[in-house]
């Protein structure tokens, strides 16, 4: 597939801002037009579990955020002028009265199309699918998928999984089609919709999850991250518990692109981002998946590694970082590029570290430090 | 005339961003009979009427308390939101002492 980045739809320069949510509040840091220079503003929310804020890029001014904290439910914040203030949701997701089920956690927010203003997404732990259609006030459940006859066969039970939550993620729905939808679980695999949510089928063939008994099961699998490719929606990326594939479509195959990373380093890694425009680049962020999963950095020396032709081939990105004893962990919603040109790609660590690059990860510089646990980075 | 109950309830620093600061607040519930007082219920319904919101903060979508709350009704902790509140009865909630 050949890169497809032309200089005429190069964006003019502007100011990036991302959103920094932590477990104790939300932070931002904002830009100068070269991305030289950057501002951390908040915290908002100081001491709530905010697991993912997002900007929503059809009127670059609402904002969502889903928080908890260590004692209240979960629920939804909303902004309508870029963070200044902020509005509870009416109506939370949450299971329907009598299902038995609880929702733990809002885990991740996604806006709908272009042509349906203020439709998103939400996926939450335990697995389950939340829809709004006014802006993130009300949320309800997608009951094709919540109340699927084989949601529990597909998932397991609401305390199988992660050991913080079993989760729904990577909610993506097709900027051409929005009744095409694509969820990811862990566990459960990744699963599509034809049909706006109303039946879902398994999209697994091809990955492997070689801690079940049957390694290429129909479902079952650990996906970490998925994504869309830049400019390709029929071009599926996954970062897994057992490595690195992609899909493009009309296939159902995914092919593993994990095999030409390092045998040092590994595939394994949470978070996977790509480039705004060109579906061939990719970024992850590997971690060791060894033994009990540290998941942090192969050797204590952390690199992105990026790929410049759809995963067949990886180049380790990691000027300007530490090079020795830096276990870092990047949680899978915490790397994210921008849509400059060239893009800027971003992670945040654990340990309350933001780091940038503004030339596609070729240098990268240490954007702000001492944050919380960082949970999600976004940029907007 | 129906008669009110009036039952104060304790608000945890968690909570206040939803009752303007206010530490405490003074639910007024009609008392049809003596023997039929206002239940946690009840005085968590209109806790919520008053202030949008809480609730769902404290119980969950099954009518659940969640894990870390707890809900005391004068100086006893109540498990159950039938629980009456007899006259002269705060109720408290409280976020459990645990964090970091």
């Amino acid at each position: 597939m050949p890169r497809t980045r032309t200089r005429s739809t190069v964006p003019p320069a502007r100011r990036v801002t991302l959103l920094i949510a932590t477990r104790k509040g939300l932070w931002s840091l904002a830009s100068d037009p070269s991305r030289r220079s950057w501002t951390l503003g908040g915290p908002t929310f100081l001491g709530h579990i905010v697991h993912h804020a997002i900007a929503d890029p059809r009127d670059g001014k609402t904002l969502l955020a889903a928080a908890r904290t260590g004692h209240l439910g979960p629920t939804v914040f909303r902004s309508t002028d870029r963070g200044r203030t902020w509005t509870e949701a009416k109506q939370p997701p949450a299971f329907k009265p009598g299902s038995g089920r609880t929702v733990d956690h809002t885990f991740w927010l996604t806006p709908g199309v272009a042509s349906h203003p203020g439709h998103w997404y939400a996926g939450t732990s335990p697995q389950g699918l939340f829809r709004s259609e006014d802006g993130g006030a009300t949320w309800t459940g997608v009951d094709g998928f919540n109340e699927h006859p084989k949601r529990k066969t597909w998932c397991g039970g609401d305390q199988d999984g992660t050991p913080d939550g079993p989760k729904l993620h990577s909610v993506l729905v097709d900027p051409r089609d929005p009744k095409h939808l694509l969820i990811a679980m862990s566990s459960g695999g990744v699963f599509e919709s034809t049909s706006g949510g109303a039946d879902w089928r398994p999209l697994n063939k091809g990955v492997r999850a070689d801690f079940l008994p049957d390694p290429y099961p129909e479902y079952g699998h650990d996906p970490h991250c998925v994504r869309f490719a830049g400019g390709n929606p029929d071009r599926i990326y996954q970062q897994n518990h057992c490595g690195l594939f992609r899909l493009d479509r009309p296939g159902d195959m995914w092919t593993d692109i994990g095999t030409g990373m390092p045998k040092s380093v590994g595939a394994i890694g949470l978070p996977l981002a790509v480039h705004p425009t060109d579906p061939q680049t990719l970024w992850v962020f590997p971690m060791d998946g060894t033994d009990v999963w540290p998941r942090v950095s192969p050797g204590g020396r952390p690199a992105a590694y990026r790929s410049l032709d759809g995963g067949q081939t990886w180049r380790r990105q990691d000027v300007g970082m530490p090079k020795k004893q830096a276990w870092w962990t990047v949680k899978r919603q915490a790397m994210t590029t921008d849509a400059r040109e060239p893009a800027g790609v971003y992670f945040g660590t654990t340990s309350g570290e933001v780091w940038g690059s503004r030339d596609e990860g070729r240098t990268w510089r240490c954007l702000a430090r001492h944050l919380p646990e960082i949970y999600s980075v976004e940029a907007g | 005339m129906e008669a009110a109950a009036l039952v104060r309830v304790r608000i945890p620093s968690a909570l206040r961003s939803y009752t303007d600061g206010a530490s405490e607040v003074t639910i007024a519930l009609p008392v049809l009979a003596p023997e039929h007082p206002p239940t946690l219920n009840s005085v968590l319904a209109a806790l919520e009427s008053k202030h949008r919101g809480l609730r769902f903060r404290i119980i969950d979508e099954q009518g659940r308390v969640r894990p870390h709350i707890k809900l005391f009704v004068g100086l006893d902790l109540a498990r159950d939101l039938a629980t009456p509140v007899p006259p002269d009865r705060d109720v408290m909630i409280v976020a459990a002492l645990s964090g970091g």
